[in-house]
């Protein structure tokens, strides 16, 4: 490991500051808990992207998924969800106050809970990247072959690549590399992240989560850097391929097709999300049973107009820049998204930078 | 959510294998990579096997972590200049 970091310190000497972002919450964590970021040169910053499906969930769905469990749904979602701040509450909340809300680990045991519980309706909330998405929509596929009718997904996945392609057509977000995140990649394959090399000439590496494994990337970047080269170096050969896992890409499309979406902070990205195809409307609780507009138009607290989650998630402030950061907004008390889920940015520098920043 | 970690599939029935991974059993669904086969080392997420996965890749992960709670060092790292 040693012998990487000395490399790293080659690399970058002599260069002027380099702006890395990592674009995954289990890399922010996982280079805050390995304490990368106290070794590397001091002219290589090391920033987070918009990387936790969590943090870029729109305030809306989370209200959208409060609506449905007062009416007497029952809510399957990932625990990450509960604590996320919607506009006036969270899910949490919403359980505290008699909804059932209850976490599952994957979404097939949604599927349990709704061949369990046949009388009644139960919601997955279908949120996630490309790792995620697919498990998704086998559930749906697993769902329509068993005759299960009572199990629909309230949908918000999103797409990693097309916010990348947005984030560099934002002349204020300068990143001069990127460590890509490994798992997507499982799914979507190296290949797909190739346009950040070629259009945007933009040094890249798929990399994995091991200490070892975050380091042999982030050497990949700075060497191309080095070689004034730009591609996408795949350091997580273990998992990752090129053209990435075919059957959950057939699956995924056979289930959903992409379309716009709404990312929290960024705004609507073009081609950035899923949403499901006609042919499974059934499982579509937005399609069954929508929601009328009106309530959900909330009037946010004048906490979270403070909240600068948005620019975090695009690497244009640090955490320790926003106001409410450690004061008003602890994982205890989280005001935005960053700062709830475990993988989230705000999180990870509020539980590992406290003795190493000042704030 | 974004948790995976590699498991060891010790039975196929249908779609469904039983997996293990530091003695914990549990099942997991194969239908986002029906070429799994008994034996195999499969990256598992939320439930799925996403991708097979190298299985001295996996010993040198254990061993790594084997050492970070004490035990004698057994991994050097290759390949880096």
């Amino acid at each position: 490991m040693n012998t990487l970091i000395e490399k790293l310190a080659r690399l970058a000497a002599g260069k002027g500051r380099l702006r890395l972002m990592e674009v995954c919450g289990t890399h922010t964590v996982a280079i805050f808990r390995s304490g990368i970021r106290q070794v590397l040169p001091a002219n290589v910053e090391l920033v987070s992207g918009p990387g936790c499906p969590v943090c870029v969930t729109c305030d809306d769905y989370i209200d959208k998924a409060i609506a449905y469990a007062r009416r007497d749904f029952i809510i399957a979602t990932f625990g990450d969800m509960l604590k996320v701040p919607g506009s006036r509450s969270s899910l949490a909340e919403a359980q505290a106050a008699g909804a059932d809300v209850r976490i599952v680990y994957s979404p097939l045991d949604a599927l349990q809970i709704a061949e369990d519980n046949p009388r009644r309706s139960i919601i997955f909330l279908a949120v996630g990247f490309e790792t995620t998405a697919p498990t998704q929509a086998a559930t749906v596929l697993a769902a329509r072959a068993r005759g299960i009718k009572n199990l629909f997904m309230l949908s918000a996945q999103k797409l990693v690549p097309p916010a990348l392609r947005f984030l560099l057509g934002d002349a204020t977000a300068k990143v001069d590399g990127f460590l890509l995140p490994g798992h997507v990649a499982v799914v979507t394959g190296a290949d797909a992240f190739n346009f950040l090399a070629t259009e945007f000439n933009m040094p890249c590496a798929v990399g994995g989560f091991a200490t070892e494994e975050i380091l042999i990337a982030l050497t990949s970047i700075l060497e191309q850097i080095d070689n004034g080269r730009a591609e996408v170096a795949n350091d997580y050969r273990t998992v990752v391929t090129a053209e990435g896992n075919v059957a959950a890409q057939k699956i995924l499309s056979q289930v959903y097709t992409v379309t716009d979406a709404e990312w929290r902070g960024m705004g609507t990205i073009p081609a950035s999300g899923l949403k499901m195809r006609d042919e499974f409307a059934a499982f579509d609780i937005e399609q069954v049973e929508p929601l009328p507009p009106c309530p959900l138009s909330l009037v946010p607290s004048p906490l979270k107009k403070a909240c600068r989650c948005g620019e975090v998630l695009r690497g244009l402030v640090k955490p320790i820049d926003c106001p409410l950061f450690g004061k008003a907004c602890q994982p205890l008390h989280a005001v935005g998204a960053c700062m709830v889920s475990v993988e989230g940015v705000c999180a990870a520098w509020f539980k590992y930078g406290g003795q190493h920043f000042e704030w | 959510m974004c948790l995976a970690y590699p498991a060891k599939v010790l039975r196929i029935d249908g779609e469904l294998a039983t997996v293990e991974r530091a003695g914990v059993k549990r099942s997991a669904s194969l239908m986002l990579l029906p070429e799994a086969k008994v034996g195999d080392y499969v990256l598992i997420h939320a439930g799925f096997a996403m991708q097979v996965v190298d299985e001295r890749e996996v010993q040198i992960r254990d061993a790594l972590v084997a050492e970070m709670n004490g035990a004698p060092r057994t991994v050097e790292l290759a390949g880096v200049s």
